[in-house]
């Protein structure tokens, strides 16, 4: 789990993801980097536009984007 | 006050993870309908979602509708069923390529003849995925297939024009890479009255697309967004490029009686009355 200076968050759940590389290929911000086995890590949160395109993209429902409330 | 329905009111989470292989879209599609849903929100005990058999044909174990799982090609026929018996309910067939044209493409045919009001989403992998890659009535002319090692010697159905000429209210194609455009042409074809077709072109990694686009999974989905063009652009192509791609977008919309209207206004004698010409 991560936060950002734009409010976001973003879980990958590791035992569901099957490693298809998607949300980090497609991502146009380049938020993630893939761990030796594939496994998107949320790298440059900072860069993320909370387009959610990455949570939509992603066959196996591993990705949710969140806006996070601070209060 | 009312409830907001979020995709998670359809989507069976406590059944994760997916059974389909790792970079296969059809988790993609499933995401879609049930954000389509949930934009509409319709109850989900309002909703069927009819399927046979195949890897797509598997998607109703993830939904928290109501769902009859058929035998094989046979979706469209039980949907018909089931609309007929209960007008009010919204009625979805999840069919794969083989499932939709192959055992299933009489079925098909005369329910988009009839105009029946069911939305069929067709996840088209250009092969039978489930029984382990022969080539379908949608494999395009030379893929390689377990069935064609040699490429395919027969052409493809263009499904979205079959579903034009035989009478289809609502006719779309997209693919598993475009996601946002994926939900919004399911929306609208939950929307129309009469028989109404989203056509998903879409990756099967483990048989057709290790087969026929090289690179791994995200490359082969990458592919999906290199051959396809909206129609503007499709029709501003010469004859060679066009070999090239495949168009998507909103194909068929049109306002064709459905079948119900047809049915209950019919007058033996009087084609007029049930609404007018049927095919046109
Ligand atoms: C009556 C009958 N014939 C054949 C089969 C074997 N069979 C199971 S799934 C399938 C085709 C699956 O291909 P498709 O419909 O394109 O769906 P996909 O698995 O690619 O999603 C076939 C031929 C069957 N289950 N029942
Ligand atoms: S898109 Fe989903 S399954 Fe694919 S690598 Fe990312 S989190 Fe994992
Ligand atoms: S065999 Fe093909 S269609 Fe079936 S789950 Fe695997 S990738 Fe998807």
């Amino acid at each position: 789990m991560n936060k950002t200076k734009n409010e976001v968050r973003i879980i990958i759940d590791e035992a569901i993801c099957k490693r298809c590389g998607f949300c980090i290929e497609f991502c146009n911000a380049r938020v993630f980097e893939a761990d030796k086995d594939g496994l998107p890590l949320v790298k440059n949160l900072d860069d993320c536009t909370n387009c959610r395109l990455c949570e939509l993209r992603c066959p196996d429902f591993a990705v949710q984007v969140e806006a996070v409330d601070n209060e | 006050m009312a409830v907001n329905l979020g995709y998670r009111e359809y989507f069976k989470s406590d059944a994760m993870p997916l059974m389909w292989c790792s970079g296969c879209g059809n988790g993609i599609i499933l995401r879609a309908i049930t954000e389509s849903l949930s934009d509409l929100q319709l109850p989900p005990h309002q909703v069927v979602v009819s399927t046979g058999i195949g890897c797509w044909g598997k998607a109703d174990d993830y939904m928290k509708t109501h769902a009859f799982h058929g035998s094989h090609g046979r979706a469209l026929a039980f949907g018909t069923g089931i609309k007929l018996g209960n007008p009010d309910l919204h009625v979805i067939a999840l069919m794969g390529d083989g499932d939709a044209l192959a055992i299933g493409g009489n079925h098909f045919i005369h329910a988009a003849r009839r105009n029946m009001d069911v939305t069929a989403i067709i996840s088209n992998n250009f092969n039978y995925g489930m029984t382990g890659g022969q080539y379908s009535p949608t494999t395009p002319l030379s893929s390689k297939t377990t069935t064609s090692p040699m490429g395919v010697a027969e052409p493809g159905f263009d499904v979205c024009a079959l579903s034009e000429i035989c009478g289809a209210n609502y006719v779309a194609r997209t693919t598993a890479y475009h996601v946002t455009q994926m939900k919004k042409f399911i929306t609208a074809a939950l929307q129309k009255k009469g028989f109404s077709v989203v056509e998903v072109i879409n990756t099967c990694p483990t048989h057709f697309g290790k087969r026929n686009i090289p690179g791994d999974t995200a490359s082969m989905m990458k592919h999906l967004k290199d051959t396809t063009v909206s129609k503007t652009r499709y029709d501003k192509l010469n004859d060679e490029e066009k070999h090239n791609y495949m168009v998507t977008g909103e194909l068929v919309n049109r306002q064709r009686p459905d079948f119900l209207n047809v049915y209950k206004g019919y007058k033996p004698g009087d084609p007029e009355a049930a609404g007018g010409e049927g095919q046109k």
